[in-house]
């Protein structure tokens, strides 16, 4: 044996079995009384935001195929990375999400309209972070968002908002990217700012394992937890398909951070069911096998399992059901609702204070577009 | 003044047809193939073509990006070319421009020339870096001991209807950095020349492709190529305004002088196809025949290739001109969100509306 470490792996850590029982893993036994001090009312919150997630992005590809949206970017299948982490989060915390996150914003309680006020092409951005639960915008550029939350969270921590011990008012960020994404110089430069300053963060990698149609053993030869090591901080991996560890692992961490030991990262291994995006073909890439085996490991079904083992009743499934489709469609009405934008919107906030480019085209465009409408013929 | 165009462009596909100028004609290398005559074919598929006889043609010649292996990449550019010359000679690479980029150069410093995909026109600025710093002076400081053919091609443009960071127009980024070259085809007959010519090219070149152009169909003559790679040329003579552009936008201005010339306007239609080096002849020549010119571009105007192409006419054909060189470009702001870019988009009206002011000068 040499001194060179060639033993690349890492315990998946999991507290719900594919199958619905509630078996933790050896490594999981630690976040167990996590769970357990979860109020029954939390527990059915997360089936209910999973199988909402789920109900919205079939109506919102629909939407897409109609027309009516310029793309659509499914969650099918990451429901429980998504919803547990998200669930971890404290009112006080910031969330970077990178652009699949859509249950996230939701949870923080940012309307999903604006999400899809996004993706009609109607607005660059779409919300406001301090009026929506500190969810951020998205960002489209990988990775980008990495950085931003670094810094966020350095800030956090230069205006004594994190390790104070006050748990009412300490605060941390949470930050959501891919496996595809963990390959760019920006992430990489991330954990570095991160673990130098110390940040209070949370690094949320949710490995789909497939970056549009490069499979994640492009991007890593490793386990993607292990990056977290090589920069001098805590990773763990997990069962993404989990709700009840996902919850309990970024909870656990999340708890840290803001308490003022530093970052520390996830690895969420679940997988992307669906397109990359409406525009994508999948069928040229991957394999019937590898989505029916994953298929088997549905996040949805598993915790629904276990909660229907645990005494929830035919009726609490049926009203999930009812309310997740009255979500959708109230959802796609509001949306084809949505006023289209103004052209005032394209100089309106390039810039804070007033810029004499934008006034001047758009005196110029209103001026001609007006020779159109009142001119004769 | 009222619209002169409806919404849904009429695009007349002069460019591929018209005016291969045999006496401009030099092929970047010797044909070792039959003659092949002349196929109709979209612009991707013109490029994927083209690639193919450059990956026969050498095998130093390697694909690198993100998903072109299996998938095509998302555009279908590269569909099967993988499959075809294999994994070593087409990259499926990891996540990451700079990464992309800087490994190109490496390869090319051992004798590769590898020819680099970059997904869309806004995902570029990772690899920004390793391209102004260090791919555009790899050449100068080894005194010229060494070379960089290193090809960088970006889907560029809008008019695709889709979300921030994927209609972007660039190019002027790298035109103002000196030691890369920069084109633009507008047409598949010149994309499947241009891609082999800059692939044969022993400098850095960028080659922007326009990617609403990616799917409609024009001949491509697959026996001459009819110019070489760094040429302007007029493919519609006129006598009034000269209009200039390249990319998409040619078929937007070949679709005003269609108009222009109901209205017995008559304009000449200049192709750039290369914005670094800019190709004067054509231009100048035209200019000091119609007196007027107009540029356009899906660009900002602010700091632009038009905004070099008026300077450099005003500079050097001052005496032929009878109006000011007129600019028609996207608006100064962000790309804005799909809703809007119909109108942000310098579209036939708008170029109709300068030539309309170049004439009354
Ligand atoms: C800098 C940059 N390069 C390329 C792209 C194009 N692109 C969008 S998503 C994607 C794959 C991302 O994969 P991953 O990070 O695993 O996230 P996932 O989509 O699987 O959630 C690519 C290549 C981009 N958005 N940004
Ligand atoms: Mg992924």
């Amino acid at each position: 044996m040499t001194a060179r470490q060639r033993d690349f792996t890492a315990p998946r850590v999991r507290l719900l079995t594919p199958a619905g029982e509630l078996r933790p893993t050896p490594e999981a036994e630690p976040y167990l009384p996590l769970v357990e001090a979860l109020p029954d009312e939390m527990l059915e919150r997360f089936y209910r935001d999973m199988v909402v997630s789920r109900r919205i992005d079939i109506a919102s590809a629909n939407m897409q195929r109609q027309g009516q949206l310029a793309l659509w970017v499914p969650s099918h299948g990451q429901e429980a990375a998504q919803v547990g982490s998200a669930h971890a989060a404290r009112a006080q915390d910031h969330l970077f999400p990178s652009y699949r996150e859509h249950i996230v914003g939701m949870i923080r309680g940012l309307d999903p309209v604006h999400i899809l006020e996004l993706l009609r092409g109607a607005t660059l951005g779409g919300w406001n972070p301090d009026e929506n639960g500190n969810f951020h915008l998205y960002t489209l550029v990988l990775a980008a968002q990495t950085l931003h939350a670094t810094g966020y969270a350095m800030g956090l921590q230069f205006d004594g908002l994190s390790g104070t011990g006050e748990p009412e008012t300490d605060a941390a960020v949470l930050v959501y990217y891919g496996d595809g994404a963990t390959s760019q110089g920006d992430a990489n430069e991330a954990l570095v700012f991160a673990s130098s300053y110390q940040t209070p963060q949370v690094f949320f990698i949710q490995n789909n394992h497939w970056a549009i149609s490069v499979p994640v053993s492009r991007q890593s030869r490793s386990p993607l937890s292990l990056r977290g090591g090589g920069f001098g901080m805590p990773g763990v991996r997990i069962d993404g398909n989990d709700v009840l560890v996902s919850y309990a692992v970024t909870r656990q961490s999340l708890d840290e951070a803001r308490a003022g030991a530093g970052p520390s990262l996830i690895e969420a291994l679940t997988y992307r069911m669906g397109a990359h995006t409406t525009a994508d073909d999948p069928t040229k890439y991957r394999a019937d096998a590898e989505v029916q085996h994953w298929a088997e490991r549905d996040p949805i079904t598993r915790y629904r399992t276990w909660l229907a083992g645990r005494g929830a009743s035919a009726a609490f499934f049926d009203d999930v059901d009812t309310e997740a489709s009255d979500v959708a469609s109230d959802l796609r009405r509001r949306a084809l609702e949505l006023p289209a934008p103004t052209r005032e919107k394209i100089f309106a906030h390039v810039y804070s204070e007033p810029h004499p480019v934008m006034a001047e085209e758009l005196a110029w465009l209103e001026a001609y577009e007006a020779g159109f409408e009142g001119g004769p013929a | 003044m009222s619209a002169r165009v409806g919404q849904e462009p009429q695009v007349t596909d002069a460019a591929a047809s018209d005016g291969l100028d045999p006496s401009r004609a030099a092929t970047a290398r010797p044909v070792e193939h039959g003659l092949r005559g002349v196929q109709t074919l979209s612009m991707a598929k013109a490029i994927n073509a083209g690639l193919r006889e450059a990956l026969r043609a050498d095998d130093k010649v390697l694909l690198m990006g993100e998903d072109i292996g299996p998938l095509g990449g998302v555009f279908r550019v590269t569909e099967g070319l993988q499959a075809e010359f294999g994994e070593k000679r087409v990259l499926d690479t990891p996540l990451a421009e700079s990464g992309i980029v800087g490994t190109a150069i490496g390869l090319a410093m051992r004798g590769y020339r590898p020819v680099v995909e970059i997904q869309f026109d806004g995902f570029i600025f990772p690899a920004f870096d390793q391209i102004t710093t260090q791919l555009a002076r790899v050449t100068v400081r080894h005194d010229g001991t060494l070379s960089m053919p290193v090809v960088i091609r970006v889907p560029y443009g809008g008019h695709i209807g889709s979300i921030e960071h994927h209609q972007e127009s660039p190019e002027a980024y790298f035109a103002h950095t000196p030691g890369l070259r920069v084109v633009s085809p507008s047409s598949p007959h010149d994309a499947y020349w241009m891609i082999q010519e800059a692939i044969a090219s022993n400098d850095p070149v960028l080659f922007f492709e326009p990617k609403s152009r990616y799917w409609p169909k024009g001949p491509v003559d697959q026996d001459h190529s009819g110019m070489p790679l760094h040429a302007s040329r007029v493919i519609r003579h006129g006598t009034d305004v000269t209009v200039v552009g390249h990319g998409a936008m040619i078929s937007t201005l070949l679709q005003a002088a269609e108009i222009a010339a109901g209205e017995s306007i008559s304009l000449e239609v200049v192709d750039l196809r290369t914005l670094s080096p800019i190709d004067y002849g054509p231009i100048l020549d035209s200019v000091q025949r119609t007196g007027r010119l107009v540029v356009a571009q899906e660009a900002y105007g602010f700091v632009s290739i038009g905004s070099e192409i008026a300077a450099t006419v005003a500079e050097r054909a001052f005496y032929s001109l009878e109006a000011p060189v007129l600019r028609v470009s996207g608006f100064d702001a962000p790309f804005p969100p799909a809703a809007l870019e119909s109108e942000y988009l310098p579209s036939a009206d708008r170029v109709l509306e300068a030539v309309d002011r170049a004439l009354a000068f």
